[in-house]
């Protein structure tokens, strides 16, 4: 099998796999039981964006999709944090509320 | 001999994406989920971006690489940390059921 095909190969194959990653993360999305668990598989459907990034920039032979992957991962940590901290507030306000 | 290293970088990384995947689904807890998503997403997102730097073989690419690996190991721990904490704070007990196979007596 020369190089060409081995990485035409390959290609497709971890295409196919974080395709499967994604659509499981985001079943935990959609299901998780707690808030918690949907911000854990939100961020964990944007570091697969990011890969998703790296992969398409050899298929499409182009490195600036390379700068749309470190953009994505600037975002995504401050979505997280932002859901996170949301988190949190929310449970402060409730306690709040409780003792008024 | 550049297209078989960039080919096995990319299935490792496609492989890792998937164990993160399914350890995110199938995992008990969400302060154990937390472990597949942060370090098998960020091993996986690190040995594509290999692949991507040994492919193209270029300054430019291989300080864009670095930056954005370096950029995902220095916030996925931090990010990590804040939804555990905020998952405590909820009320997220840890799970401390026994989880292999045969538990020794």
């Amino acid at each position: 099998m020369s190089g060409a095909i081995f990485l035409a190969w390959s290609i497709d194959i971890s295409f196919v796999a974080l395709m499967l990653a994604l659509v499981l993360a985001f079943i935990r999305l959609a299901k998780g039981p707690t808030l918690a668990d949907r911000v854990v598989g939100l961020d964990m459907m944007t570091t697969l964006i990011v890969v998703f990034c790296g992969v398409f920039s050899i298929i499409a032979n182009d490195r600036t999709f390379l700068d749309v992957a470190l953009v994505v991962a600037l975002i995504g940590f401050l979505a997280t944090v932002a859901l996170a901290r949301f988190v949190e507030r929310r449970l402060n306000r409730r306690n709040r509320e409780e003792q008024s | 001999m550049s297209d078989y290293i960039t080919g096995i970088l990319l299935l490792t990384g496609g492989f890792l994406a998937i164990i993160a995947g399914l350890g995110i689904l199938r995992l008990p807890d969400v302060l154990v989920r937390m472990h597949a998503s942060t370090k098998a997403g960020t091993l996986s997102a690190g040995l594509v971006m290999a692949a991507a730097i040994v492919y193209f073989w270029e300054l430019e690419v291989l300080f864009r690489g670095a930056l954005i690996v370096g950029f995902l190991m220095l916030t996925a721990p931090v990010a990590a940390h804040m939804i555990g904490r905020a998952a405590l704070r909820t009320g997220a007990a840890p799970d401390t059921r026994d989880l292999t196979r045969n538990p020794r007596q």
